[in-house]
């Protein structure tokens, strides 16, 4: 079972370095896991520790497919407020 | 609030006399009296925060911390930290071999180059290894550049001892809030001992580290100075505590920013809707937290990647492609660094010597009338802003518009201080782009509100029309003459005429934080 980075990623590095697993690699256009070495910290942390640390929402998705921060969880931001926002933006 | 940082444990000096007649502290009372003699005089000479020997030296920031530990609800990660830089910039992150590269090309062809910052584009500390290696290797390579870092304080407990294991001369702490509650309303989450704290909890912990953090380094004799973003309805209330407590441990120097929310920022505060202070609240406050001293007090505004003298960007001439092509002489570049800085150092001791010709330490007596002279007589002597265009030395020497910033002076009759400087849109960039040039005008204007002169080498006539109609008095008459003097004499002309404002710019109400 591993955890998976997807697009949204914004390269900033803070999850390389704290794996215990050495299966995070800097990659282009995102970061990427190494599905066949992430252990999901299982027996090192009580967390994982890229989706303990990553800042964006929906960039790291837990063996299921879900994301581990779903909208809203980190920024606080409601995702309704969000999309509204953006049409307004987009609407100038 | 009524923290009387002129009374100092020195015994202070009296306002009421007149003030300081000493060279270096101008005609003030001297806001640094409760910091130790060897710590102001390496205020006042410092390349950062000393006002006039700022227009003399260069510094530069490299960006080789792209990581975070925290989250600050006025940031959006995608771009550089927000509590260093202006927002929406990204910087190119550098791997510490590129930034030491760049840095030693940097310093070999501006010999004014004096200190190196790593200012993100996340926090330093969150990034120690590329942080400390970048600091090792220019201790190394060039020992006469000084390093500095802005911090968020939540690493900077365990990493004073290794920070200081270097060239290290000065460390900025972002602190918004003392109060967890308040801090909740920040920073919705952080990283701590290996997992993501939120709410109060998380506020809580950052706060107690920034403290540490700060004493810390105050008891290792390193500079300290506390950045703090004004939230207005948040913390804006709690700033003045905020600055008595860093000041009373140590932090020589409280920098009060604005909080720039935008929606297109993708920020919580910029979607939530959340207002940023307007110019006049934020000067309120700088002036109430800065002191008295004539610091550049923004040298925060310096991009994470900026190059150069102060309003000057040569980041464009120092590119990963053009430094690697560069063949550089470490020893030589420094030892050409010593000449220079040694003959500047030989200017301004003479300009010392010579004080009319000295931009910064003018003991100025003007001949206004003094109501009564016991007591305070505010009118008759009113602080007004000022508005200068410069491109350096310490002179007025830009044109009105090409000026990308002006420096904003609270002038009184006392003499003049630098109280903030005010970015612009360049409005005249040449015949081509005249269609910007009216917005650009108008936004020129705006951020000039309530200063009651702007003074420049040169003006146009349609930017002189406007700004008289707004109410801002143009002045051309002192090309390259030392700011102060020219702010000074203009002071006096207006005095003369009887054309100061009677009501004191808002900025003139001075509150003690
Ligand atoms: S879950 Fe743990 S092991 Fe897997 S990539 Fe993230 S940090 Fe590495
Ligand atoms: S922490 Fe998140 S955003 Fe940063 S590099 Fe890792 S996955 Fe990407
Ligand atoms: S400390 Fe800087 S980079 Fe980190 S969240 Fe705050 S503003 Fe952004």
């Amino acid at each position: 079972m591993a955890y998976q980075i997807v697009e949204g990623c914004v390269s900033c590095w803070a999850c390389e370095p704290l794996c215990p697993s050495a299966a995070i690699t800097a990659a282009r256009p995102h970061f990427v896991i190494d599905a066949a070495r992430c252990t999901e910290c299982a027996g090192e942390f009580a967390d994982p520790q890229c989706a303990s640390i990553c800042p964006i929402e929906g960039a790291i998705l837990d063996a299921r497919g879900e994301p581990v921060n779903p909208p809203g969880s980190l920024t606080g931001i409601p995702p309704e407020r969000r999309a509204a926002a953006m049409a307004e933006i987009r609407a100038r | 609030m009524a923290l009387r940082l002129i009374d100092g444990d020195e015994g202070g000096v009296d306002a009421t006399k007149g003030g300081c007649a000493a060279s270096a502290c101008g005609s003030r009372p001297d806001a640094l009296a409760h910091l130790p003699e060897a710590v102001r005089a390496k205020v006042y000479n410092h390349p950062c925060f000393s006002e006039e020997a700022h227009h003399h030296y260069a510094r530069m920031h490299v960006a080789v911390a792209p990581a975070c530990n925290i989250q600050c609800h006025y940031c959006n990660r995608k771009y550089d930290c927000a509590n260093e830089s202006r927002p929406g910039v990204v910087s190119e992150v550098l791997t510490p071999e590129q930034a030491v590269k760049k840095v030693l090309a940097v310093a070999a062809h501006i010999p004014q180059m004096s200190v190196l910052g790593i200012a993100g584009p996340g926090d330093p500390l969150a990034n120690p290894e590329r942080t400390l290696a970048t600091f090792r290797a220019l201790s190394e390579q060039a020992p006469d550049i000084k390093l500095c870092l802005s911090t968020n304080g939540l690493a900077l407990p365990g990493l004073v001892d290794a920070i200081c294991a270097h060239n290290i001369d000065h460390v900025t702490i972002t602190i918004n809030c003392l109060d967890p509650d308040i801090g909740a309303e920040i920073y919705p989450w952080i990283f701590w001992n290996r997992r993501r704290i939120k709410g109060r909890r998380a506020a809580e912990i950052l706060i107690e580290q920034q403290q540490l953090g700060l004493e810390a380094l105050v008891a290792r004799g390193v500079l300290v100075k506390v950045n703090s973003v004004m939230i207005p309805g948040v913390n804006d209330a709690h700033l003045a505590e905020v600055s008595r407590v860093v000041k009373a441990k140590g932090a020589f120097l409280h920098n009060v920013m604005p909080l720039i929310a935008k929606p297109e920022h993708g920020t919580f505060y910029g979607l939530m809707g959340q207002r940023g202070p307007t110019p006049q609240e934020l000067r309120a406050l700088q002036d109430a937290c800065a002191g008295d001293m004539r610091m550049m007090r923004h040298c925060r505004q310096c991009r994470a990647d900026a190059v150069g003298m102060l309003g000057e960007d040569r980041s464009a001439d120092f590119t990963l492609e053009k430094v690697a092509a560069m063949q550089i002489d470490p020893v030589a570049a420094m030892q050409r660094r010593q000449a220079v800085q040694a003959a500047i150092e030989a200017r301004r001791e003479a300009a010392r010597a010579t004080p009319s010709a000295q931009p910064g330490s003018v003991p100025v007596a003007l001949t206004l009338p003094k109501r009564a002279v016991e007591a305070p007589a505010p009118a008759a002597t009113p602080q007004v802003l000022m508005a200068v265009a410069t491109r350096g030395d310490g002179l007025v020497n830009q044109h009105f518009g090409q000026a990308t910033e002006f420096l904003i002076y609270a002038v009184d009759a006392d003499g003049a201080r630098l109280a903030s400087r005010q970015a612009v849109d360049r409005y005249c960039t040449g015949p081509s782009d005249c269609g910007d040039a009216e917005a650009a005008l108008a936004g020129a204007i705006r951020a000039l509100a309530g200063c009651t002169a702007v003074l420049c080498a040169k003006i146009g006539f349609e930017p002189w029309g406007r700004l008289e109609a707004a109410g801002i008095q143009p002045d051309g008459e002192h090309a390259d003459e030392p700011i102060e003097a020219a702010l000074t004499a203009v002071y006096r002309e207006m005095a003369a005429a009887g054309r100061l404002p009677a009501e004191p710019s808002p900025a003139a109400h001075r509150q003690a934080c």
